[in-house]
């Protein structure tokens, strides 16, 4: 025994109480999870300017390989984008007049958009959570900045997710995909109510899971899911995505379908907050 | 005192490589496991004790960073890094192929108690979709990414040895 009497201790015993004190954790982070906050505060102050730091070094490095891309795969793009170029402009023209008929048809039903113009912040993706299975991630503003647990998170016009945990210098969210989430929304046209939940099994697919819809309800492959106003947390208006595959459950009292966000969360790169939290649903009816 | 100083530095490394470079090291959407990688090899060479530590030590800073439980991938980690550690009993320095099959297995062990405890328990049972999205991948990923890391960390381990050698 070269090392000193540390060597003498038994694992077994170590194993143990190292068990011992991961189960008592357990249960005082079931049973006071509030409490823990400000430890987990700490640690992520401390650790967030590392995870920034990787994050722009490995920014410059990609940014540099992208650069390498050699000239021929350029063309070979170039080429097959002008004739894709050809195929959209009549397609365009297509859906113009599609625009103009759904405007008047719109004016007619004043279903417009209600996107009230709220305060947003811009923030940067700096980390994703250290393993496979969920869609939690990081970004680089936090209480310093204003931001609270439970804002809404936007990208372009799409609702991403929802502040779960807001710390010093970062925060960490929930994207709606992500297996955990749900989401209350509604369908724009006919103000039906339905709920989405983020499922594993889709994410690939890059669908959601929209379930609860009601039996009656006169919703049609396409139509725009926004999030609804008995949502307690969820702002009003965001859209989420387009409905598809709407199916009867085999209760024949709801309908089930599949939703395509209108983010894209592959590449989610930057972020917008929306810096105020909907109020709470005390006061309201219905 | 150094040793122990070193093991800190390879955590915190290992999760912020991992929690960060996700842009641009993931493949098919999987990332490798550095720290399950960090857990085993350190285990094979240090035996049972280093492993449980090591294990604990890694898993609370993952816990404390993303879980919404305290002290359950410590209590994984952990695990692993001990039973891994019986394996010390037939460490040969120069074996590179024995730790990565080890790795491999490990790496099973914590996808399947993971799904167990976060999935299973919340009546998802489609195990075979998540054993083909996420376990083999990932056990795939972890396992390329550990012929390089072992044998990094068997050299650290290997000037450690010999500082320590050295100073007694």
């Amino acid at each position: 025994m070269r090392r000193r009497t540390k060597l003498n201790i038994n694992p077994k015993h170590v194993l143990i109480v190292c068990v011992l004190l991961c189960i008592l954790l357990i249960a005082v982070s079931f049973r006071f999870g509030d409490k823990l906050l400000p430890v987990r505060n700490a640690v992520s102050t401390v650790i967030t300017p590392m995870q920034k730091g990787i994050n722009v070094v490995g920014t410059l490095i990609s940014d540099q390989l992208d650069n390498f891309r050699s000239v021929n795969e350029l063309l070979e793009e170039n080429a097959k984008l002008k004739e894709k170029v050809d195929i959209l402009t009549y397609q365009n023209k297509l859906l113009l007049q599609d625009k103009y008929e759904l405007d008047g048809l719109r004016e007619l039903f004043e279903l417009d958009k209600k996107y009230i113009d709220y305060p947003k912040v811009a923030a940067r993706v700096i980390s994703k959570d250290s393993n496979n299975w969920y869609s939690v991630f990081t970004i680089d503003k936090g209480t310093k900045d204003g931001l609270e647990k439970n804002m809404n998170v936007i990208a372009g016009n799409g609702l991403v997710g929802i502040i779960v945990e807001a710390n010093y210098n970062n925060s960490i969210v929930r994207s709606i995909i992500d297996d955990k989430s749900f989401v209350t929304g509604m369908f724009l046209k006919t103000s039906d109510i339905c709920y989405v939940k983020g499922d594993l099994e889709l994410m690939d697919e890059n669908k959601i899971r929209v379930e609860l819809i009601g039996k009656d309800a006169q919703v049609y492959d396409g139509y725009e899911v926004v999030t609804s106003h008995i949502s307690p947390n969820y702002h009003q208006g965001i859209l989420i995505g387009y409905i598809s595959d709407i199916k009867l459950d085999p209760s024949n009292m709801t309908k089930t379908a599949y939703l395509t966000p209108v983010v894209d969360f592959e590449r989610l790169e930057e972020v917008l907050i929306i810096t105020e939290l909907k109020e709470p649903l005390d006061g309201q009816e219905d | 005192m150094i040793r122990i100083l070193v093991y800190l530095i390879e955590i915190i490394v290992c999760f912020v490589l991992q929690s960060s470079m996700f842009h641009y090291i993931s493949l098919v959407n999987v990332m490798p496991n550095l720290l399950i990688i960090l857990v085993v090899s350190h285990a094979y060479m240090r035996g049972r004790m280093t492993g449980l530590l090591m294990g604990f030590f890694s898993g609370l800073l993952v816990d404390i960073f993303y879980g919404n439980i305290i002290g359950l991938y410590a209590l994984i980690f952990m695990l692993i890094g001990y039973v891994m550690g019986y394996v010390n009993k037939v460490y040969s320095p120069d074996d590179y192929t024995f730790p990565i099959f080890m790795v491999a297995i490990s790496s099973f062990l914590y996808d399947f108690f993971y799904y167990v405890f976060e999935f299973l328990l919340r009546g998802r049972l489609n195990f075979v979709y998540y054993l083909r999205r996420i376990m083999l991948p990932e056990i795939l990923y972890t396992v390329l990414v550990s012929v390089f890391l072992y044998k990094l960390l068997h050299m650290i381990n290997k000037k450690l040895d010999q500082k320590s050698d050295k100073g007694a």
